[in-house]
């Protein structure tokens, strides 16, 4: 079976979780061996989601974790229990 | 989360019920990042976001006792930050109408960055602010209904069911979102972190 690049286009987020059938996989595989176009595509998307899931992309504030400890401090002293 | 971790945090649970509440502190410690980050996802700036996250840790341990065992503590407490964070949004913008004519997941294909080579970013590459400030913008562009399954997806890496569950939508939303999503940070970032990370003649290293 052969599909167009804006077939595979569509199975972009599925391939790179892993969640194609075995079918399709093998499909857009042997199209990606060919096609250097959506293997750059493929290539980049997967490369941008590894930058943006890293934790020094975003960050908490400085002091974010003391303040809410602080806050929850005061919360839980006021209460015995929830 | 293991089992043996779940097992642990329901026990947490059930003793802060039964009255050791400084054993809340420990509860939330591993929620402190995307709980935040949700916040951040609606508030768009740094203080509302954590006013909101603390809103969000404070009223979860004031219903605690209404949190049911046989859910996860995590998807929980994700989705009373996002009501807290949308409820305080709506109250911003009370004036600011949605369009509702129209189901976001029925949109048309979104198309990718048409690029013939792709050198590989490494990691290392984030430590660069201009990169970073790249990134952050890229995600905060997004429209709202793909950032949040972005968020809670790709960077908190939650599995399709808690992002589901978390957000109230079905797991083939978040799988139609989740792919528009990568496929719009791709079109977007592809060109610009390609000319930023140029190598520049021979001097360019990565290291
Ligand atoms: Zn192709």
């Amino acid at each position: 079976m052969v599909i167009e690049c804006k077939h595979v286009w569509t199975y972009i987020s599925d391939y790179l979780d892993g969640t194609l059938s075995e079918e399709i996989r093998v499909t857009v595989q042997k199209h990606l061996e060919h096609c250097e176009l959506c293997s750059a595509i493929l290539d980049s998307t997967r490369n941008i989601l590894v930058l943006t899931a890293d934790d020094r992309v975003f960050e908490l504030p400085v002091g974010f974790s003391e303040r809410l400890h602080q806050r929850l401090e005061e919360e839980l002293k006021q209460k015995k229990g929830p | 989360m293991t089992l043996q971790e779940q097992q642990g945090e329901a026990e947490l649970i059930a003793a802060i019920l039964a009255g050791d509440t400084q054993l809340y502190h420990d509860l939330i410690r591993p929620y402190e990042r995307p709980v935040y980050l949700l916040a951040l996802s609606y508030m768009k700036n740094e203080t509302d976001a954590e006013d909101v996250a603390q809103e969000a840790f404070l009223k979860a341990f004031r219903h605690l006792s209404s949190f049911r065992a046989d859910a996860k503590f995590s998807t929980w407490l994700i989705s009373i930050a996002l009501n807290e964070a949308r409820g305080r949004l709506r109250r911003q913008t009370a004036s600011r109408t949605e369009s509702l004519d129209k189901d976001p997941d029925e949109e048309g294909a979104v198309s990718p960055a048409l690029l013939r080579d792709w050198r590989e970013i490494p990691s290392e590459a984030v430590e660069r602010g201009e990169i970073r400030d790249l990134l952050r913008k890229a995600v905060e562009t997004l429209p709202e209904i793909y950032r949040e399954v972005f968020l809670l997806r790709d960077v908190e890496e939650l599995n399709i069911n808690e992002t589901a569950e978390a957000l109230n939508i079905s797991v083939s939303a978040v799988k139609v979102r989740l792919h528009r999503a990568r496929l719009m940070l791709q079109k977007y970032l592809a060109p610009q972190l390609k000319s930023v990370t140029k190598p520049k003649g021979r001097w360019f290293a990565w290291s």
